[in-house]
Formats: C-alpha cells, structure tokens, sequence
C-alpha cells in the first residue's frame, strides 16, 4: 500500500477488538461493543499518519491494540517486517521501538516521581545504567524546551500542562524509539501552547527521523501535521489518503460531513444546515451493509445491504464507499468496466 | 483616535435610552482568598448586554471567562471569594440579593449550561423530573402541567422520541443528547439570559454544529440574551454578534463579531487569530506562537499583563495596566500600542 514503492514501517492486518458487555442483574444487555472490526493500514517509514472520526469509532482503541496495552482479537501487525509479538520480534523489543503520547498529561506521569527519574524510568527497565539514564533525561529535557537545572527535580503537579506534556513527549524519546503514537496529546492545551508543543514535534521529527501516528478530533491539525490521514467511522476504515487530496477533495461522504462541521471562522459565511444529523449510533449494534448508510445523505437501499470494501486507486487514495465501486449498482458509481 | 470623539461616543453611549443594558458588569472584580495567597482572578470587568444579544468571552484557560460567568450567578462559595464592582441583571443588583431573591433569580431570569452535562445533571433522578422539579420550584403548576411543559421543550430542542427520553437518566443519553437535555432544563423556567460555559468543547465536530446551531436557533426564536464563553474563536464566530476576548482577568478587545475578526488591535487577539485563520496553518510552515505562558494570577504585573509575551512591547507597557479605548462605537481595546504593528 506503500505510495514510495518500499515496504511499510508498520503494517496492520485485520485487526479485530470485540468487548464483550456484561449482563445485568436481570440477564439483559451482554451484547458486543465492535469498536474495532478489521482494521487495515500500513505507515511509511518517516511520515505522519493522521487518524480521525467521532468519539466510538475506535481510533483510541486501534493505538492501545498498536501497542499491544489490550490484546487484539485477530489480526495481525508487522513492524519492520517482522511479525509483532513472534520470536523474531518479541513485544519488549517492539514497545521499545514504539511509543506513545496520551491526552491526560497529568495522569500519565507517576505523581511520586520527579520528572528526570519519570523520563530516567524506561530506559533503566531496559538495561541502561541509572547515570547514564539520568543523562539522558537531561539531554532530553533540553530538546523539549525544559531547562534541566530549572525542572528536572520537579513533580509533575509543579508544571503546567504544556510542560507537562513536554515532559511526556521527552519520556516517549527516553528509549530512542522510531514510531510515536500520539493520541489526542494537544487537545487538551490551550491554542498558543498548542501550537508551540506542534512545533516541537515537528522538529524532533525532523531531528530523530520519527515516524508518527497522530490521532486527534481537529480535522485542522490534523491537516496540518499528516502526510495521510485514515478516517474511521464505527470501528472500520472509511477512507485513506493523502492529507492535500482529502483535504481539497473528501471522496467518501462521510469525510466530505466531517471536513463541513469544522467552524468557519467567517461571520458573513456562517454554518446554516449541520451536515449531519444526530450522534453517531451505537457499536454495539452497528449498522448492516455501510455503517455510515444511517446519516448518510446519498444512502441507497444498496448500502444497507452490501458492506463496501477499501478500494485503492492509482494515486494510493483508499475509500470504502459504494460509489466509488464501478458497477456497484449504486445510481452515482460509475459503470462496471469503467476505472473509478 | 481623537479623545474628543471618544467622549462623544462614550455620551452616545450612556445617553441612548433604547440601548439600555439588559446585563451590565461594571467594575466587577472576583478574587479568591482560600488558597495560600489571594488569586485575582477577575480584575475590573465592564460589559454590557443587550436584550436579545449574544456575546462571546473567549480566552484561555485562567483568563477569568467562567469566573466571570459563574460570578453573574454568584456561584462561588461566598466565605473564600470576594467580590466588588456591580452586576446589573433587567433591572436588579445581583450582589446585594437575599438568598430568596436570589434562588428566584437563578433560573428563572438567567440559567446556566455547563460544559459537561453528567457532571450538571444530577445522576439519580430522570431528566424529566429535574426539569418538572425546576419548572415546579418557580412556578404553581401541576405536575401533569410540568411534565407537558418538559415534553415540549425535550421537541424544542429536537431529541429523538422524546416521551421516552423523559424518563431516562442522564448516563442513558449520549453526549449530544445530553447537552440538548440541559439546554431544555436550562430554558425549562422561560429564562431570558442564557449563560453558556463550553457547552461545546467536549462534543464532537460533527455534534458540536448541531448544538451551536441549535443555541442559534432558539436564542433567535425566544430573543434570549446569551453569554457565550468559549476558547473556541471558531464557535464564537458561528453564534455570536459581539466578542469580547480576555487575558489574566481583564477584557482586552471587545467589538463585533466582524469588527474583532477582521480588524483585531489588540496583539494578543491577533496572535490568536494568527494560530486559526483560514490558510494560517499551511503544511511545512512552522506556527506562529505566542511565547511564554500567563502571568502567575496571585502575582500579577503592574502593567499590561501580555506585556511579557508582546512584541510591541514597550517600557510604558510595563508601569501601568492600559486604559480602554475606543476605536469605534462598539469596538474598544486596552493597549497603549493598538494601531501599530509588530514590525
């Protein structure tokens, strides 16, 4: 799927995450919430994958299975060709090679430690003496803007957000790893400390040749940021592809819905009609055929009956939507034969 | 900006009876003393509200927006806050109202949606009856009455079935149907000052234009006066006809919508801006970033509190808290340095 013509850095195959729900007092519910139910990408080795869709549709879900913090119940990941969790790759080896970043920038630092002994943590677990891990927290802390004399001796509850999600992002680097997972770490940042936190990313990108996967509810920074974004809707893949060409052209209606919620900022262009209409439903119960086809405003009763598959095109853009199948029987897909 | 005309528009102001107020802050300082030093956390508000206008406070976090809001309902634990200045709200002084006055106050002249409605709605009771309970609390009617009215505004506000929502409880609900259900308990006692404290932030896009346009709706069919905080310049710009944007506890810009958008004269608005305009986030440019953070609210500057993180900074800047002027008769701004630019 790889747009460069080399193998992916991280390919995932297939991945399936079923909850199961407990049954009441009275013997109700016990259904399955599907909050992931085949998920299928590659990430190249150097970019930025962006993933985006409403709360429930499983994006957090997909990194937590990435790194293996809840068991998949199928599928498969193979990271740099070797597949994750054989004996070629044991998951130590790949949770060294893959970090990740999460929105709580509180709760995601030990509040007993001091933020060197925090980023120090990792690297020690691995085998690295306590000195030279202690160094490194220092060198660390200076690529993320904090000055070490000033704050590595500090506790998480002494810092502001935006340090304290400087200190997470230092401690994701501690084991010099090549994939970060960053998920929703701006969102909770005011605008201005927002912005400078992206900037850092954007330069330890470039200095360490990472490679992310950057999942966030704004569609703006996630433009900003991505060289490809994957859009999910209720556990699947929707649509993926490169961030200029989804951005400037949505294929799949359910992108197109997304991308027409984002404010306008234009007080003579204001918003008249929500794209869409009500919450999404439910992964419990999702939909028959395209799950989208409950809010979709082009649905035909084909899409209630037929599930869409991912379809690649020429340009290395995915999209699953009847409409872009030729000979669908959808009343816009064009004729069979015909490429879409 | 002459001070002559400023005079004259501050006389048009003041002497123009059909622009008569229905909200007015005058002054309003809101300090908190229960921690180890006082925190300022609102410092000499002045803003008016007319009736059947909507007015967006934007600012960070710490930028005294909510306390400002919570404040007009005089939310915050009495003992360990103190408040001083004047709150004007149709015609009554809210902070010398009697406990009476003021639980008549709440609710029924001015109502308050929260950013999270599970943590608002009270978990044990349906939705229904905390709206019939709000609605019996202010009103003689019965409770067949009440519930008719609930069923209504549970229409209004457009959640599906809503006979059967009625009797469910709030974590039956998702989260966009939960921000509807508090907006109709909020508009249950036919209130006429809606105040809005991120009743959008924890939504998703796709929800968050939904309630924004349902806000906009009903604020135009009930001639609602709304105080709409946000962080979100985006959302303000979608509902409000005026915007009045606050750092470290003061309003430093303040205008309408257009006005404040596209001519911004305070740096820190258009730093803001900057970060969100269409095209300001363009792929392989770095961020234009505010440097620094907020001062420390316990211990603020003499001066401009964004001083520190201006560009046009200058030593005037630092002695003393600029005054607000008037750029036009409905745009103002405190900066001794509006009108210039940063290069």
């Amino acid at each position: 799927m790889s747009a460069q013509g080399t193998a992916p850095l991280l390919r995932v195959r297939d991945l399936v995450k079923h909850f199961p729900m407990k049954k009441d007092l009275f013997g109700r519910g016990g259904g399955v919430v599907r909050a992931v139910d085949g998920v299928h990408f590659d990430v190249n080795e150097g970019e930025t994958l962006g993933v985006v869709g409403e709360s429930g549709c499983g994006k957090s879900t997909t990194a937590r299975l990435l790194m293996h913090l809840i068991e998949p119940d199928a599928g498969q990941i193979v990271f740099d060709g070797k597949v994750v969790g054989s004996a070629e790759l044991p998951l130590k080896a790949f949770r060294r090679q893959v970090q990740m970043v999460f929105q709580d920038s509180y709760a995601s630092l030990n509040p007993r430690l001091t933020i060197e002994d925090s980023i120090a943590f990792a690297p020690q677990v691995h085998g690295v003496s306590a000195r030279e891990a202690i160094e490194r927290a220092h060198d660390l802390l200076n690529r993320v803007g904090l000055e070490p004399r000033r704050f590595a001796e500090r506790y998480p509850h002494e810092l502001s957000g935006g340090q304290r999600q400087r200190v997470n992002i230092a401690r994701a680097l501690a084991l010099q790893p090549r994939v970060i997972i960053l998920d929703e770490a701006v969102s909770a940042l005011d605008k201005s400390v927002e912005a400078q936190v992206l900037n850092l990313l954007l330069d330890l990108k470039e200095s360490f040749g990472l490679t992310y996967i950057f999942i966030s509810h704004d569609l703006q920074v996630v433009e900003y940021m991505s060289d490809r974004v994957m859009v999910m809707y209720l556990g699947q893949v929707a649509e993926l592809g490169h961030a200029q060409s989804m951005f400037a052209q949505p294929k799949h209606p359910y992108t197109r819905a997304l991308l027409g919620s984002v404010p306008t900022m234009d007080p003579d262009r204001r918003t008249e009609e929500p794209p869409l209409v009500g919450d999404p439903p439910n992964p419990i119960n999702p939909p028959s055929g395209c799950r989208f086809h409950t809010r979709c405003s082009l649905a035909e009763t084909l899409c209630s009956q037929r599930q869409p598959e991912l379809v690649m095109d020429a340009q290395g853009d995915s999209v699953a939507c009847l409409i872009h199948v030729a000979g669908s029987g959808h009343s816009r897909a064009p004729a069979a034969g015909v490429g879409a | 900006m002459s001070e002559a005309s400023n005079q004259v528009n501050a006389v048009e102001r003041a002497t123009n009876p059909s622009r008569e107020p229905f909200v007015s802050l005058q002054n309003l300082e809101v300090t908190f003393t229960g921690g180890r030093r006082p925190v300022r956390a609102v410092g000499g508000v002045d803003l008016t509200v007319q009736k059947g206008e909507v007015v967006a406070l934007i600012g960070e976090s710490g930028s005294g927006k909510s306390v400002t809001l919570r404040t007009l309902l005089r939310l915050h634990p009495p003992r360990k806050t103190v408040v001083s200045g004047r709150i004007v709200v149709g015609g009554q002084d809210i902070l010398s109202l009697s406990p009476a006055a003021l639980a008549d106050y709440r609710g029924k002249v001015a109502s308050m949606i929260f950013q999270e409605p599970l943590l608002a709605l009270d978990p044990v009771y349906s939705v229904g009856d905390q709206i019939i309970e709000s609605i019996r609390r202010h009103e003689s009617v019965s409770a067949g009455q009440a519930r008719a009215r609930a069923l209504e505004l549970f229409e209004r506000v457009r959640i599906p079935s809503p006979e059967r929502r009625l009797d469910a409880y709030p974590h039956e609900m998702s989260g966009g149907m939960r921000q509807r259900a508090m907006i109709a308990l909020a508009l249950a006692c036919r209130p006429q000052l809606l105040l809005a404290d991120e009743p959008t932030t924890a939504l998703d896009a796709t929800v968050q234009i939904q309630v924004l346009l349902l806000l906009r709706e009903l604020q135009r069919e009930l001639g609602l006066s709304v105080i709409f905080v946000t962080h979100d310049i985006g959302a303000a710009v979608e509902v409000a006809d005026r915007i009045a944007v606050m750092y470290a506890g003061r309003i430093v810009e303040e205008g309408p919508v257009r006005s404040v958008i596209r001519q911004p004269r305070h740096p820190y608005t258009v730093a803001l801006l900057r970060g969100r305009a269409q095209g300001a986030m363009s792929r392989g440019t770095r961020l234009q970033t505010i440097a620094g953070a907020p001062p420390d609210l316990s211990a603020l500057p003499p001066g401009c509190s964004f001083a520190e993180r201006c560009a046009r900074v200058t030593e005037e800047c630092r002695k003393a808290v600029p005054p607000t002027t008037w750029i036009d008769v409905a745009h103002r701004v405190a900066c001794y340095r509006a009108g210039t630019t940063d290069e």
